[in-house]
């Protein structure tokens, strides 16, 4: 019995009313995508918006809080990991936390699981979410949110940390359908929790597919269209981090961004030229050009379909 | 010397004393480089059953070219499962999935407490490290840590650490928790190798390398270093071991340096 369903609501959006939309000024703001699927592109947007004031949340920060921070877009960071994977450093971090010139960083630090707890009480609306991480380390010390409680079951301390719930969560994914059905494989990292934990949610995607595509598997859907407010279409968005299936990590980025964060006016001169200097995503790509994006190109290696039933 | 001795590097040396550790280990925790190196090459020699489980939520990986992250797409293609981060750290780590956690630092005191943090004061650090990373919990749920440290000297084995990042199980029970693991067991030098029981002792010297003296190894420790009365010599990787290590683990020599 076919059934007509009502249309979903179309999200879809430009990634510069995205971001005009749902990232403002003093605003907290969290970046998920754990190595892969980082959302760099709407990191350059909300630089070239020249948004203030920020707090951003994320786990590993990298290369894109490097360069939030060198567009100064950034006063506080809530992170668990601040290094270039293990690429090298991040030079603009690494100048505002240990040197007293320029503007100060509030730096409020956990551990990768803390962070996880974070998001988890954040999209639970819990008071705070219970781990076994911080007995005997010294980050409680400079960290005052992280805490202890005694639990009501058992003679046993536990610490805990609180729920975050930033204003806009933004994450990047393969695919959604324009509603916001968002796909993701390989490493899904904590991009669920992060859009759950947060009022608004940007999706960015690597395509905008059809219902049809999406309700071929349904279990492949990480993110429901009701926890997603905008959907933004935008190849190779998460360079120069990879989007599993469709383009590679570029490595040799990760690399030379030592030597081009250690110099500060070698990191505003990248800036200038690949953020200020390019109108959006697609100029980026098109600056970098089809030799370089060969270079990351990926073979096919299929999942077999499964049967989900159709009843008879 | 011994029959089988062939000359080596120091990443190959610490690579193969490492992946003799592991022998009939079932589950590591291992980070990119060195431990990836130590546990690729103990599957192939002395642990065959053992699963390598990344901190990206990879577990079974089943790689065509060796990974150069945590996350490389060649580690998700073909593995045996891709885990969500709350059940990579909350179920597979905080619940006691993992025997082995490979971790580095860059100081370690006499009890295995870890510090990538900061280099001096947290408020105004000389120099700020990555930080921790999933480090104090591979510290707090792994049952056994293994430390593999490029250089064995006094800035980075040290008497007091300038932040306790990843703490040692005693620093935990002094707080009244009793942590799953039993914190570092076993660091792997270019020196030689240090132990603890897991017991609460300090790491003591058990075993140099030919031609490393005890006098070397505790000149390069920041605290009085122990050792073991039954004080051994670290067989030096064989050529079984070392071609392993080139030819199938890392034959584009991407950690071999």
């Amino acid at each position: 019995m076919p059934r007509s369903a009502p249309a979903q609501p179309d999200k879809t959006m430009t990634m510069r009313e995205a971001i005009a939309a749902h990232v403002h000024d003093g605003g907290t703001v969290s970046l998920e995508g754990f190595t892969h699927l980082i959302p760099t592109a709407a990191g350059h947007e909300i630089i070239r918006q020249g948004r203030r004031g920020l707090t951003i949340v994320r786990m590993t920060a990298d290369i894109v809080v490097d360069q939030l921070l060198a567009a100064g877009c950034v006063t506080k960071l809530v992170s668990s990991f601040v290094g270039n994977s293990s690429a090298g450093s991040l030079g603009e971090l690494r100048r505002r936390i240990e040197s007293a010139e320029g503007e100060p960083l509030e730096f409020e630090e956990y551990s990768h699981y803390g962070m996880i707890c974070r998001y988890l009480a954040g999209a639970q609306r819990l008071p705070f979410y219970p781990l076994r991480s911080y007995a005997g380390s010294d980050l409680p010390s400079v960290n005052p949110a992280i805490r202890t409680v005694t639990s009501p079951y058992a003679d046993e301390r536990v610490h805990v940390v609180p729920p975050v719930n930033p204003d806009v969560t933004i994450v990047h994914a393969q695919r959604a359908d324009r509603a916001g059905n968002t796909q993701i494989w390989g490493l899904t990292g904590i991009q669920a929790e992060a859009v759950f934990a947060a009022r608004r949610a940007v999706v960015v995607v690597e395509e905008i597919v059809a219902d049809e595509v999406v309700r071929s598997d349904p279990n492949r859907t990480v993110i429901p269209a009701h926890a997603v407010d905008a959907v933004v279409e935008c190849p190779r968005g998460a360079h120069p981090s990879f989007a599993q299936g469709y383009y590679d990590r570029d490595n040799a980025f990760y690399r030379s961004w030592s030597a081009i964060s250690r110099d500060p006016d070698r990191l505003q001169a990248w800036l200038a030229d690949w953020v200020h200097g390019t109108a959006d995503h697609a100029e980026y790509v098109a600056k970098l050009g089809p030799e370089f994006w060969a270079r990351l190109e990926v073979g096919e290696a299929l999942s077999l379909p499964v049967n989900y039933g159709r009843r008879l | 010397m011994s029959p089988g001795h062939v000359e080596c590097t120091s990443s190959e040396l610490l690579a193969v004393v490492a992946s003799r550790e592991l022998r009939a280990r079932r589950t590591v925790f291992a980070g990119i480089g060195l431990p990836t190196l130590a546990a690729s090459l103990a599957h192939l020699t002395v642990a065959p059953e053992l699963e390598i489980v990344y901190e990206s939520g990879v577990c079974g990986a089943h790689p065509s070219q060796l990974p150069e992250t945590i996350a490389d797409a060649v580690l998700i293609t073909g593995a045996e499962a891709v885990l969500p981060m709350p059940v990579l750290f909350g179920y597979v780590l905080q619940g006691g999935h993992i025997d082995v956690g490979f971790l580095g630092a860059a100081q370690i005191d006499r009890f295995g407490n870890l510090n990538s943090s900061v280099i001096g004061d947290w408020h105004a650090p000389k120099v700020r490290l990555p930080g921790p990373g999933g480090a104090m919990e591979v510290m707090a749920s792994a049952r056994e840590v293994f430390v593999v440290m490029r250089r064995h000297d006094r800035r980075s084995f040290v008497d007091e650490l300038d932040f306790c990042t990843s703490p040692g199980p005693h620093r935990a029970l002094a707080e009244g928790v009793r942590p799953l693991g039993a914190g570092v067991t076993r660091v792997v030098t270019e020196l030689g190798i240090l132990a603890s029981s897991g017991q609460g002792d300090e790491l003591r010297l058990v075993a140099v390398h030919p031609g490393v003296t005890v006098e070397q190894a505790r000149e390069a420790t920041g605290w009085d270093l122990a050792v073991a009365p039954d004080l051994g010599t670290v067989q030096p990787p064989t050529a079984a071991e070392l071609r392993l290590l080139r030819d199938e683990v890392d034959p584009g020599r991407v950690y071999l340096r």
